[in-house]
């Protein structure tokens, strides 16, 4: 009796910590490292998300922060659209139609900007950091995971104190 | 005729690169992390899935990064020789990582997610993929004339 009280206990922490199951989190998240994996398996390059920002900032501005991507910017794109073009597959196949977000504009916007700022100062973002770098088990970037994971639940978590939610 | 292109690169070099995002995009999409609403549920400690995205896709990296390197010296296509993803730690690591993390903690978005995001058909995210391309450029502009000044300054002396 004991053991199955306990075990209805940890089912309800489990239910509450991950309303929606891990299935999906983590076979997601393994087609995420697998995509990575290929393109190093077959060309050696650890391929992040966030540099496509300044790479692609190279066609049209010649300074020399982002000219240093010029090298890579092509393929940059390549992987880029790929990624567009792989969340598609996901939608037409388990999608009923496009998806929209209810997060108010200006927080995309603000907190994009934000984002484009931190990643690029930071070295890295939560693919290039986060799955990457971890991945490397390089101490740099297990800093960089923990200090934006903390501020972000900071910051949420304020964002939400303010009564602003989705 | 041939089957290497600039830089050494084989033919095979961009269509493995799509190849590449196309899982990595359909991961995004599959694990809802395109999905603004379900990054921020893990922000308001609601629903902690991300961590199994997050680090379930390092577990694949880890393992791949730990045993190739082991099989081959050099990549087929590029003949680049296999390497982990080591950066240096500065500062700033530490103010880069605050700045985005309060960027993500606001929206809910990073750059993988943005761009998948798109692809789900949320047009929405455009005003975040501009904020992220114009947060670059600045960060970019100031950090480019803050090291030619840096030139200047030590050819000066």
């Amino acid at each position: 009796m004991v053991g199955a009280t306990e075990l209805l206990a940890l089912a309800v922490g489990f239910d509450a910590l991950f309303p929606h199951g891990i299935y999906r989190y983590a076979v997601g998240g393994l087609f995420v490292g697998l995509g990575v994996a290929v393109i190093y398996v077959g060309t050696g390059i650890i391929a992040g998300a966030s540099t496509f920002l300044e790479s692609t900032l190279s066609y049209v501005s010649d300074r020399s922060r982002f000219q240093r991507y010029r090298p890579s910017r092509d393929w940059r794109v390549v992987f880029t659209v790929g990624i567009v073009l792989g969340a598609a597959v996901y939608a037409v196949i388990y999608q009923d139609g496009i998806w929209t977000t209810d997060v108010q504009l200006w927080r995309l916007f603000v907190g994009g900007f934000l984002v484009g700022v931190g990643t690029r100062i930071g070295k890295g973002c939560t693919s290039g950091h986060g799955v990457c770098g971890v991945g490397s088990a390089s101490r740099t970037s297990l800093v960089g995971v923990v200090v934006f994971l903390l501020v972000a639940i900071g910051t949420a978590q304020l964002v939400m104190a303010t009564g602003v939610r989705v | 005729m041939t089957d290497r292109e600039d830089g050494g690169r084989r033919s095979a070099f961009m269509p493995l690169i799509f190849a590449g995002g196309l899982l990595f995009g359909f991961g995004l999409g599959f694990s809802h992390m395109a999905r603004p609403e379900v990054v921020l549920s893990f922000l308001y400690l609601e629903d902690l899935g991300l961590l199994f995205v997050m680090f379930g896709a390092a577990a694949v990296t880890a393992a791949t990064f730990f045993v190739v390197p082991r099989l081959r010296e050099t990549a087929p296509l590029t003949g680049s020789k296999y390497g982990r993803r080591l950066k240096t730690f500065d500062r700033k690591v530490v103010v880069g990582g605050v700045v985005f993390g309060v960027g993500w903690g606001l929206s809910g978005i990073c750059p993988g997610s943005a761009y998948a995001s798109l692809g789900i058909g949320n047009y929405p995210m455009l005003a975040g993929v501009v904020g992220m391309f114009l947060g670059a450029y600045a960060q970019g502009v100031w950090r480019s004339a803050a090291s030619s000044a840096k030139k200047v300054r030590e050819t000066a002396d």
